[in-house]
Parts: C-alpha cells; structure tokens; sequence
C-alpha cells in the first residue's frame, strides 16, 4: 500500500438555490477516489455551508494515485426525491507526487456543472502520504516531474537531455453523437470528462515509466493532445523530452542574475542527484552516478563499431558538430574504447532503449547555450488517414454495450492490426528523421505532432527544425566543460547555429549560401526557416514581426478514400503556396528568417486551410535579404507596362517603410570583406515536406521552385494580381505595438511587469454557397486581419506593448464556419530603454543571455578555470568544415525518404555525439567525488527554504498566466506542477444565455478561474508555458444548444517580483553566506 | 460573411470606463458605438467600425455577466470568475450605484414597490434618462432598502458593509432608505425647489437625532432587536412631542416665548416687524408639525408642512438665510427661559435637527 490519499471538506459558498421554498440548500458533499467513495453530513439550509469534515483517507496503489482524479461532487440532499447534483471539482492530484513540487492543495475550488458552468465554490484539503517503497516504484512513475515549458525550466539545470518520449491510449469516446444522445447531456459529459481525466492520468504515468526507464527525473516540453475521432474513438497521445534535471539553489539566494552573477555561480550545487526519485532514499554516490550514465547509448554498442570504420576511412565523415578533426582521431579512437568497455562492464539488456533512441527529436523550442550548433531548417510531414479503416470490430464488441470506463490500450487490442496509430505516428518520424539526415542534421528540435480531423479523414502533422545538437548536455556528465566549452568560446558569438550542417558540395536541394556576414568563415544560406525560439544568443538587427501565410482551398465533398485522395492531391499545392507566401511577405519585411513556424493544415467538408505563422527576423549573420521583382505577361502592352511598375513601386515603398517600421539597418558590409560574390536574390527552401497516403507510398515535394527565379512575381492571371494585393493588405500593426509568436520579441528585452493573457475566438459564417478559391481567401485573410486589429484596438492601453506568443487555431467546426481562437500575452516594455538596447546588439545579447535566468553559461564558464586543460583540438574553422560535411552520405539517401536499410548510418553523426559524451562523463565524475557529500546538505538546507512559499501573503489571489515560460521583471523559484484540465460545457438554453458568444465567454472565463483555483490551491501564483489546445464548438441554433470542449494545460508556478527579491536578499545575505560557503569550497 | 460569434476573455477583465459608463446610462450596443464614433475614438486609434462594434459587444456581455454580482458586491470580491484588480472592483461597484440626481428626486419618499417600478418610462420620458438606467437605479435602491431595513446598528455602517460603497455614496443611499421606509412626500410642486441634496442632509440630522438609534445607548439587551433601528422614527420620541403643544395652546406661554424671542432679537433682525407679527403662526407651524407627527401621513407631510408653514411665510416677507438662522437660534434658545415649560429636553431634540433642516429648506 504506498499510498495514503487524505481529504478534507471544509466549507463551501455562494452555493446555488436548490430549494425553491426555502431559497435555500441541504448541502452535501461526496469524495471519490478510485472505487471508494465517502460522505459529508448534511448541512441544513445554507448557501454557506460549514461541513468541516473528518480527513477521508484513501489508500491506494501509487498508480491509481497518477491515473485517477479525485472526484468531489458536491450534492443538495432531498428526503424525497433523488440528491440533486449541484455541480463537481476534479482535482489532480499528480503534483503532491513528487516532494519537490506542492506539498498540500488546499483551497477554494469552483464547483462545476457541465450544464450549468461554475455554481459557488468549495473549501477542500488534499494530502498525500507516500511510503518509501524504493520497488514499487517501478511500477508506477511517481516522482518524474513533468513541464509544459518547452526549454529547461527556470530553477532548474539540464544534466542530461535524453531525448523523445511519446506515447498514446486510445478508448471509446462516450458521446460521439452528442445531440442525439439519450442519456443526460450531464452525465455523458461528465463521464468524458472523467474518462479523458484518467486516459491523461494513466498516459503520464506511461511517460512517466519510459523516462525512468531511461534514467531520466523529467519530462520536458510536455505536449499532451486530444484526437476526438468520433465514432473510432477517443486518442490521448502525447510527446515530450525525457531529461534529468538538477535543481539550482534556493530562490531566495537568487539575485536577478545580471547583477551578481558570480554569486549565483558558487550557489549551484555542484552535485547532481543522481537518484531520479526524490522519495528513494538511497544514497547518492557518485559512482552510482557513474553507472547510470551511459545506459542510454546502449543500444549502439553494435552501430558505433560500423561508424568507426566510416571515421577512419574519410575523417570527413566523423563528428556531427561537437569537436571532431583530424586531430581528434587518435583521441576519439580512445574514447570509443572506453566507451565500449564501460558498456560492456554494465549488465543490461541492450535492447531496451532501442525505441527510445529511435528518433532524436526534442520537443523544446530554446536550450541551455551551447546545446543548439547548427540549425538546418524546418522538416515537416503530413499524412492522410481514413479513420474508419482501423475500426476494430473487436473494440467495440468488449466497450460496445457496457459503459465501462476502464482504459484500454488501443495496442493491446490490435496486436495484430498492423495499422495503429502508433504505427501511423511512428511512419511520420521516421519521415522526419530522414528529412533531417537529408539535411545534414542528427536531431529534430521544436519538434510538434497535430492532427486535423473532419468526419472519417484524418490529416497527421508533425514538423520540426533539423539540427546539430552539442554531445554535452545527451549524456550525462556534468564537468565536461573543458572539452566543448573551449570550442564554444572560439566559436563566433551569435551566428553559429546559422552557419549550415550539410555538405556544401552535395547539398539536399539548390541554395545559395554565402560565407556568414558575421564571423565570416562560415557558409550560411541565404534564408532560414525554424520551428524553434530565436536562440538568446543570436545577433539580430532590428526588430520582428510577426508573419503569416493563410490559404483556402476548396474541395469537393466526397466520401472515404476519394475524399483521403482528394485531400491527399491538395496537400502539396497548399504547401507549395503556403511556403510561397511566407517567403514573399518574409522578403516584403526585409528581413531573412523565421522562428517559430508552425503551420497548420485544417481539413473541413469542403475546403481546406492552411495557417502559418512565424515570427520574422533579420539575422545579422545572414544575407541582405533581395527585393521582390514583377513580371508582366505580355511585356509589349504599354498601359499593363505602367500597371506593373506601378505595383513594382509600391512593393518596393513598402518594403523601404517595413525596413524603418522594424528599424532595419543592417551594416553596409562590402563584397571584398566577405571574399564571395554576394547572392543573387534567389529563392531557396528549407522546407522539405511530403505527404502520403500510406507508408508504402511516399513522396516528397521540392519548394524550391526549380530553376525559376522565385522572388520575380509573374502576373499572368487574376490569381497573381490577387496575391500580389493579398501581400499589401496587410496591415502593419499600430504604433507602439508589436507582435510575434515566439517567446520573446527578438529585439525588445527591457520588459516591463505588466501582462496580459487573453483568448479570443470568432467564428464566421461564410455567405455564399458558390465561393471561390479567391473569395474564400480574401474571407480568411480578412478574418485573421480583423482580429488582429481587434486585439490591438482592445489592449491599447497597454503601449507599449507587444503581443507574444501569439498562436492561432483554425478549425472549420461546419460547412460554411470557420473558427479562429488566438491565445497570446501582452506584455508592456519601456520604449526608452528600448531604442537604446536596439544600438548594441550584440553586447545587449550577450547580457540577455545572462539575464534570462540562464545561469547555465556562466556554470561551465567558471569550470573552466581548473578543469583539465583542453587538449589540442581542433580551431574553429577545422571543427565547423567536419560538422558540415557530416552529411556526407551518399547522395542517394538523400534523395529517398524513408529507407530503412540506411538507418545505421543516418544514426552515425547522433552516435558519435554520444559516445564522445561517455569519454566527458567520466573525467567529469572525478571532480564530482570531491563535491557530492559536502554539497549534498547544502541541498537539502535549500530545499526547505524552498518549500514555503515566499510571498503567500503579498500576492494572495492573483493568479497570472501567460504562454510564455517567464514571467518579465519576476523569477519563478518553484514549480509545482503540470496543470492539465479538460471541461465540456454544454446548454440547451442558448438564447438565454447571451447566445453564442455569451456561452463561450463565459465558458473561457469559467475555464481560467478554474485554472486560477487549482494553481492557487497548489501554494502557486502563475501559470507559464499556458496553452489552449483545444477549442472544440459546436452549436445547434435551431435546437438553442450548443456544446463546448476545452483543454488547456501549463505548469503552475511561484515567482517573486526581482524588486521584492532584492529587498528580501539583503535580508537572507547572511544565510546566503552559510549556504554558499560548502560551493565555494569545491570551485 | 459574418460573425457568428466573437468574444475576447482576458484573464485579467479588461474593464472600460468609457463603455462602462454608456453601458450604465443604458444605451443600447449600437448606440453606444454611435456615441463612441462621434467621441472621435476611431480617428485616434485607427481602428474600425467593425473594431468598435466588436469592442463594445465585448464589454458589454462583461458587464452583463458582472451585473449578478454587483448585485451583492461582496460577491464580486469573492468570486473567482473574473480576475479583477481590487482598484477597479471598487470602482465598478461604486460606479454601478451611483444614481441620477433628476432620477432620484422622483422616486425619493416613494414607496420602493412594482407600482413604482411601472412609472419609470414616465419617470425615464420626464427627466431624459433611458428606462434601463432608470431600472438599474431604482432596483439599486430597493436592494439596499430590502438588505438594511431590518438590520440593527448605524444604517451608513450597514450599507457599506454589505454593498462596498463609499462613505459619501453610502450616505445618500442612507436617506434614500429612510426616505423611503418614513415615505416622505418629496415630489410636490412647492417641494420642487429642493435638491437631493437638501433631503440628504435633512435624512442625516432626523437619522441622528429622531430615530431609535439616535438614542445613543446600544441595547444592552441583544434580544430587543428593534431598540436600535436607524430606519424607523423613534415612535414614543413622536408620542411625546404632542407635550409641545402646550407652546402654542397656553396663550401666556406663548406671548412670553414672543417676547423673550422680540426682545432678544430687537435690532438684529431686517426683518423685525415682519417677525414679531408673524411670530405666533410661525410657531404655531412648527409646534403643530411636532403635535401632528403621530400620525403616519403627517409624517409623510413633513416636509410640505416645513416649506408651507414656515419657508414660505418667511420668504414671501423676504427673510435673508441671517434672519432665519438668528430667528430660530433664538425661538429655540428662549423656551430654556420658559419657567412653566418641562419638556427642555424633548425640545431640543425636535427643534435642534428641525432648525438644521430649515436653515437648509431655506433657499430659493
């Protein structure tokens, strides 16, 4: 029994009339966890009630404890008739799982009803008591923290990034035909609800069991998603970033880190817990440590040894990025054997994290400075599926008839079928994966996966950024810092991750590159497309702005396949068009790459739409980005000649206006200095895309427009001119504000305290029947427009302000209705401060790095001091021409893209990384010795200052949320956990209340102050990385019902305000001292 | 195209003023965008029509769903659903109760029921204001009304307590209630000069001095729960007052208090001869509004009688506001001199808040 769950109901209020007579309610409340329920007295006639229960005491398997939701439904007694239910809470009870996060929820939660939405509110008490069962909990995943943050959370260091996990469970969704359904609206939507509760219980413990399997403490950039398939069935599917985290000093200790960095440096605890499980108890040698980490690199004890031959016969071949040369060789051989010995010493099956390594994708968006080498460019996939087609006569045979809710795992009941979702995701990354090797690249990073779903058609997306990730932080280790850190510091600041990973010689497809307009040894291509955050380090000119591509297609209706072929024929001309787009408006801006791009394929009855976002920069390191050029048709026609420069003029107006608007003035670098003739204005992709209909068949699309020049516009039909006038409509946004989809503003960073996160949703009908692709373009484009305008309009305020994060979803609920939702933050800055820090780029940069909470660069920065000398490796030069020619594989891998036979040495670069990892591990393990024990109750004494909340009392109420995973001019010093809920809401009262728009106002508003409670209730005050990800709304006018599902997720946090911090360090100075004084010791 | 739905939730409520403020006088979306295109707002942001229509639709379901809970403002502070600054809680509150001046000089006195309830699109034609507004301030004050009636202890206290207002707000609903609960006439045509203001300050100094709770001592004993009611009249207080008539029945009492006042004020007042042969209706008006005070409908003519027994004499002979104050400090004053008069005490009571109040009546 490793578990004793304890609950406590202490009062209630605002409760609604239940009793007409007496205007009053017999309140009661019932607790539920699992199969074991327990009951409140009654308390007579109150809307206040005061039960002040017993502790109710549940003991359960620490499994249920991750699974299950505790289950509180608060009831109005009737002598006579039935207890009327007046409403429920579910309360997760995933963040008292882990001692580090909340120790007690307790707090007032709104009581909710799926028809009614929020009536009153209940006091509750929830404690855990966990055993120290060291065994069990291999059972279950107790222990792994879990973060929707998709870069390494705040107070904590990476040790180790072990890479992907991804799982899913697939069940019968209760109520696929909600309108039709003869049971209660309630009770079918509260059955969903559960059901999706514990379906995300029991897949985070899932992904909870494969980090622990690979040694690791977290999952890092946690994305969980719901697959409403209708009749097929309900899939929870979710990806992440198993790493191992160590957790940084007390947050009181914590100066803003601009301003005593040194100091910050001694207090990071120079021991890593080795022991995943805070609740273990084992003791923490650093051998142990030792042992844990090389298990990851297991599984290639067989591949490496292929890849050794490939390194002695062409040196070129060898490193991915991290320190390889013709001098590293001897040493590496060196290496590799011990490596090979130390995988030979541990026991072990080898294969068990084959699956694991199978696709080096990493969910996050930004990483600890140095991690990121080379970006190669975005690589996405799509196919197309008939759901229908995986219909289980099996399934439904066992769930059909009972409405048993007991999860089932979709694989377990298609063993045999070889078409499973799994299946279908695991085809897409491989494809990704192949696309990266094409690239050049061992890794995918900003790695997401999405799916469109419209009736029995099923749209799989997954998109990423190829790239060259740095060996350190993908093994385990943490002393290495002498070996890349001095590589690191050679390396020009700001303009590394641009310089290109593949093989000039052989490149994937036809590119321009020039040698880099900062360090100037380097090639870089001409534009640069990312999925991922602009990284903190990088130079940037100017500032962003965010860019967006949106395309309608029709499509006939059809059925079955022909609709998947239909769909399937489509997909590569909206890709096409969508790419296009993006480039145009990305050149109309003057500036020459994108970060965060995240494109959507939406597929409804009759069209589909593509929504691309990203958020446009100017690379310093990158080339003048060329101008765009119109073509006439019929050049001998003097009035269309006219009508052509006329057009000409106003791109080019508008592309001078764009320069200045985002202050766009890069140096004048002239051709000698760089050595090589500065580009043509040629178009070039990044993009490599494919889309299929099943594994067998793949095909993959080239952007790149042949050998056309791209960026001349043919106007030769009504189409062109309407997508010449589509890329001058839009409209730039008011003065005072900007706007971008990244985390931050590349350019702005003197943010100031205020923000404000906000939803907003539209849903337009569309009037006629008989619409045109041009029509339906000018609608969209015109609806995205408008709601950005009425953002600006409402938050104006705030200006300065700027728009982060900003993220639109599209779905097209209906035949003629689109649906836009939009989530983003306001954050305000000083406009003062922000014209001077645009002057020094790179200083300002550079002191961003440090003030973003980083203290991760400054860490191995201080090693280097006595850490071993670096031997002779290689300069700068020689290491980036191996780490670009790694991809020297022959050219007919990269042609295909998915062959399997050609896996090993797609592997070979990622190989590498890691067995230079386990040569770094070990040298680091020595000094680690001496540190552990002294260190170790330093760390203990720190988490106890941790664990009471430093400003209960200043803040109580307010609960902020942002997508961001900061909170400007604030440092998060705890987090507490994730924050995963799903709420349906439906009314057949739709008129009554406020109509459509009142419905889901209200419903948002409903959704947050829940958000608000549970993180309040936590000990919390925030809630970063929050995101909105699905948004599902359905009405029937005519029947005035309407049905809304929404998920939202984020992790709950406590931050301090860096003024009150400052004011509270004088304060802990003198416990700093002690505290630190055992940190020093070991530097 | 169009929009089928489109809402905007922050999870800090954005609250504005400007729309606020329409949204409380009662205009209707499309009119409120009307007003807010002419305020020029469209030129000063570049946004559009459509912009500001969506806007203020916006807002308005805001305030629409805010509306239940500024019913019971403590609600508003404990609810969770809207993530509002403390600052701007008090101020929609305050907002929200604040009143019309013309709205309340027609329903101050009257009683706070549906029949009054029917006469607000008369009442909205006469004085300009839309009937929302008026529907808004009239349920406002029979809320405060229904929660305090009954309530013991000071009624300025109660109202705040319960409705979050502020001091000078909570006030003027205080006289609202006690107007409403003694049903004082206010709306005859010679009472027309009156401001609110005038009433208020009138429903402060009776509140003080003339009720239950004026009497000062909390009740010692807590079940005798009407000892302490600021809202009711003190009855035995209005029984006992009918002793005053003796001032003006006894006719040597009556020349005596002449003569003293006469001679006191010989040579001060501008208006001396006008007083001295005035002098006996004068105080025979006010005693009598003492004597007849027993009486619910004299009551409710309280102030009518005022202005008909002593403001308008006094003005028709052209009385200053000086020749008031000296007139009645000194008619108060000389009845301590009346050796046969017993009820010093009870005349104090009733003349020192009557002569606040008529020093305010007095005016053009």
């Amino acid at each position: 029994m490793p578990g004793k769950l304890k609950v406590k109901i202490v009062a209630g209020r605002h409760l609604p009339v239940m009793d007409r007579a007496s205007d009053l309610t017999d309140a009661f409340v019932e607790v539920k966890f699992g199969n074991t329920t327990f009951k409140t007295d009654v308390y007579l006639k109150s809307l206040n009630p005061q039960w002040n229960s017993e502790w109710f005491k549940f003991e359960v398997d620490d499994e249920d404890l991750q699974d299950e939701p505790l289950q509180i439904t608060v009831l109005d007694h009737d002598t006579y008739s039935a207890n009327d239910a007046i409403g429920k809470v579910y309360i997760d009870i995933d963040p008292l799982l882990y001692s580090e996060a909340a120790t007690v929820i307790s707090g007032w939660f709104p009581i909710y009803d799926t028809i009614h939405g929020i009536r009153g509110e209940i006091n509750v008490v929830v404690k855990v008591d966990l055993f120290n069962d060291l065994n069990r909990f291999r059972q279950s995943s107790c222990g792994v923290k879990f973060f929707c943050t998709t870069s390494i959370p705040k107070c904590y260091r990476a040790v180790v990034i072990h890479g992907f996990v991804e799982e899913l469970v697939v069940n019968e969704d209760p109520e696929y035909q909600w309108i039709d359904r003869i049971r209660t609206p309630r009770a079918s939507n509260e059955a969903r609800q559960r059901l999706i509760s514990l379906m995300s219980g029991e897949l985070q413990r899932k992904i909870g069991l494969k980090v622990l399997e690979m040694r690791g403490n977290a999952v890092v950039g946690y994305l969980q998603c719901f697959d409403l398939e209708g009749e097929s069935g309900l899939v929870v599917r979710a990806i992440g970033t198993a790493c191992t985290l160590d957790k940084l000093s007390s947050p009181a200790a914590f100066l803003p880190a601009c301003n005593s960095p040194s100091k910050e440096m001694k207090e990071i605890p120079f021991n890593e817990d080795p022991n995943p499980n805070p609740h273990s108890s084992g003791p923490s040698t650093p051998l142990k440590n030792q042992t844990y980490s090389f298990s990851p690199s297991k599984s290639y004890s067989r591949q490496s040894s292929s890849s050794d031959t490939d390194l002695s016969l062409t040196p070129k071949t060898g490193m991915g990025s991290g320190s390889a040369g013709k001098e590293g060789g001897p040493f590496k051989a060196l290496l590799r054997q011990q490596t090979q010995a130390a995988l030979e010493q541990r026991g072990g099956s080898p294969h068990r994290f084959c699956r694991r390594r199978e696709f080096p994708f990493l969910t996050l968006t930004a990483f600890p400075p140095g991690l990121l080498v080379h970006v190669g460019g975005v690589v996405s996939a799509r196919s197309v599926k008939l759901l229908d087609r995986i219909h289980n006569p099996a399934f439904v045979g066992i769930m059909g008839n009972t409405r048993s809710y007991k999860l089932l795992d979709w694989n377990s009941f298609n063993s045999d079928e070889p078409e499973t979702r799994d299946a279908w995701w695991a085809e897409i990354r491989q494809e990704i994966k192949s696309h990266a090797k094409a690239l050049g690249c061992h890794a995918v990073v900003g790695y997401s996966e999405s799916t469109s779903i419209c009736e029995e058609v099923c749209i799989l997306s997954a998109s990423g950024t190829a790239a060259v990730l740095n060996p350190r932080f993908l093994q385990e280790g943490t002393v290495e810092g002498s070996l890349e850190q001095r590589i690191e510091e050679n390396l020009p600041v700001g303009c590394g991750f641009c310089h290109i990973p593949y093989d000039e010689l052989n490149m994937p497809f036809p590119a321009h590159l020039t040698y880099c307009y900062n360090c100037r040894k380097q090639k870089v291509p001409d534009v640069l497309f990312t999925t991922i955050d602009l990284p903190t380090d990088a130079v940037v000119v100017g500032k962003g702005c965010l860019i967006q591509a949106r395309l309608c297609r029709l499509k006939k209706k059809a059925q079955a396949e022909a609709n998947a072929t239909a769909i399937s024929n489509l997909l590569p001309f909206m890709e096409y068009e969508v790419h296009t787009q993006l480039m145009n408006k990305l050149k109309l801006k003057g500036m020459n790459a994108l970060f965060g791009l995240r494109i959507q394929i939406t597929v409804g009855e009759n069209m589909l739409m593509g929504l691309a976002s990203a958020t446009g920069v100017y690379l310093a390191a990158l080339p003048t980005p060329g101008g765009i050029q119109i073509a006439g048709k019929t050049p001998n026609d003097g009035s269309y000649e006219q009508h052509i420069s006329h057009m000409q003029k106003r791109i080019n107006d508008t592309i001078a206006k764009n320069k200045e608007l985002y202050e766009i003035n890069p140096p004048e670098v002239s051709e000698e200095i760089i050595g090589s003739p500065i580009p043509e204005p040629r178009q070039r992709s990044r993009l490599l895309r494919s889309q299929s209909e099943s594994s067998d068949e793949v095909t993959e699309l080239d952007l790149s427009h042949g050998k056309k020049d791209a960026f001349v516009l043919e106007i030769d039909d009504t189409d062109a001119m309407e997508d010449v006038h589509s890329l001058l409509t839009d409209v730039p946004p008011p003065s005072g504000f900007y706007s971008c989809n990244t985390e931050i503003m590349p350019g702005i960073n003197n943010w100031t305290s205020e923000i404000q996160m906000f939803t907003s949703v539209r849903v337009v009908r569309l009037s006629s029947l008989n619409l045109t692709n041009q029509a339906l373009n000018k609608n969209f484009n015109g609806l995205c427009e408008n709601l950005l305008k009425s953002l600006y309009f409402k938050l104006r305020s705030m200006t300065p302000c700027c728009l982060c994060h900003v993220n639109f979803t599209v779905s097209l609920p209906e035949d003629e209705l689109i649906q836009v939702t939009v989530t983003a933050v306001a954050i305000t800055f000083d406009k003062n401060q922000a014209l001077q820090t645009t002057k020094a780029h790179a200083e300002k940069t550079l002191q961003r790095a440090s003030t973003d909470n980083d203290e991760l660069l400054q860490f191995p920065l201080e090693l280097c001091s006595d850490s071993l000398p670096a031997p002779a490796f290689p300069a700068t030069k020689e290491h980036l021409e191996s780490a670009s020619s790694n991809s020297g594989t022959p050219a007919a891998q990269r042609a295909t893209s998915v062959d399997y036979s050609s896996f090993a040495d797609r592997c070979s670069s990622w190989i590498e990384l890691i067995k230079l990892k386990a040569q770094t591990i070990r040298r680091g393990s020595i000094k680690t010795t001496v540190t552990v024990e002294k260190a170790s109750p330093m760390g203990d004494g720190n988490f106890r200052n941790r664990s009471a909340p430093p400003c209960a009392s200043s803040t109580v109420g307010v609960v902020k949320m942002t997508p961001l995973s900061f909170i400007p001019g604030a440092k998060i010093t705890k987090y507490l956990g994730i924050i995963n809920m799903f709420f349906i809401r439906e009314t057949t009262s739709l008129r009554e209340e406020g109509g459509v728009s009142g419905f889901l106002h209200a419903f948002i508003a409903e959704v947050f102050a829940m958000v608000r409670a549970h993180v309040a209730a936590l000990g919390g005050n925030a809630v970063v990385s929050y995101i909105m990800k699905q948004c599902v709304f359905m009405e029937n006018p005519s029947k005035n019902q309407a049905q809304c599902l929404i998920n939202v997720s984020g992790d709950a946090v406590v931050f301090v305000r860096e003024s009150d911090l400052e004011a509270m360090s004088t304060q802990q100075s003198a416990v700093n001292c002690q505290t630190s004084c055992p940190g020093e010791v070991t530097t | 195209m169009t929009s089928e739905l489109d809402i905007f939730v922050g999870n800090t409520t954005l609250i504005d003023e400007d729309v606020y403020r329409l949204w409380l006088d009662g205009y209707s979306v499309n009119d409120a965008v009307a007003l807010r295109v002419r305020s020029g707002i469209l030129e000063q942001t570049g946004a559009t029509a459509g912009v500001l229509q969506s806007d203020t639709m916006d807002h308005y379901r805001t305030f629409h769903m805010l509306e239940r809970l500024l019913h019971a403002p403590p609600k508003l502070l404990h609810q969770l659903i809207f993530q509002i600054p403390p600052s701007r809680q008090a101020l929609l509150i305050e907002r929200y109760y604040t009143f019309d001046e013309a709205f309340v000089r027609e329903v101050l006195g009257k009683k706070l029921s549906k029949g009054t309830k029917k006469d607000l699109d008369d009442i909205s034609a006469k004085t300009g204001i839309t009937l929302k507004s008026c529907r808004r301030q009239f349920d406002n004050f029979k809320r405060v009304f229904k929660v305090v009636e009954e309530m013991r202890g000071s009624l300025v206290d109660n109202i705040q307590q319960h409705f979050l207002l502020s001091d000078r707000l909570a006030r003027d609903y205080a006289a609202i209630v006690f107007f409403a609960n003694n049903r004082f006439e206010t709306g005859k045509k010679k009472l027309q000069y009156l401001s609110f203001g005038d009433f208020a300050f009138c429903a402060e100094l009776m509140i003080q001095n003339w009720t239950l709770g004026a009497v000062g001592e909390a009740p010692t004993d807590p079940d005798s729960q009407m000892d302490d009611m600021d809202v009711d009249l003190d009855k035995e207080f209005l029984q006992d007052l009918k002793e005053l008539k003796v001032l003006v029945a006894d006719k040597d009492l009556l020349d005596l208090h002449k003569s003293l006042v006469c001679a006191a004020l010989r040579g001060k007042l501008g208006v001396f001869s006008e007083m001295e042969t005035n002098f006996k209706n004068l105080s025979r008006g006010l005693v009598n509004v003492a004597a007849k005070l027993t009486h619910n409908k004299d009551v409710r003519d309280l102030f009518v009688d005022l202005v008909e027994k002593f403001v308008e004499p006094c003005r028709s002979d052209h009385w200053t506001l000086n020749d008031v104050r000296l007139f009645l400090n000194q008619y108060s004053a000389s009845v301590h001199s009346l050796d046969g008069f017993r009820h010093q005490t009870l005349w104090d009571r009733y003349m020192g808040t009557l002569r606040g109040c008529l020093l305010r009546l007095y005016h053009d």
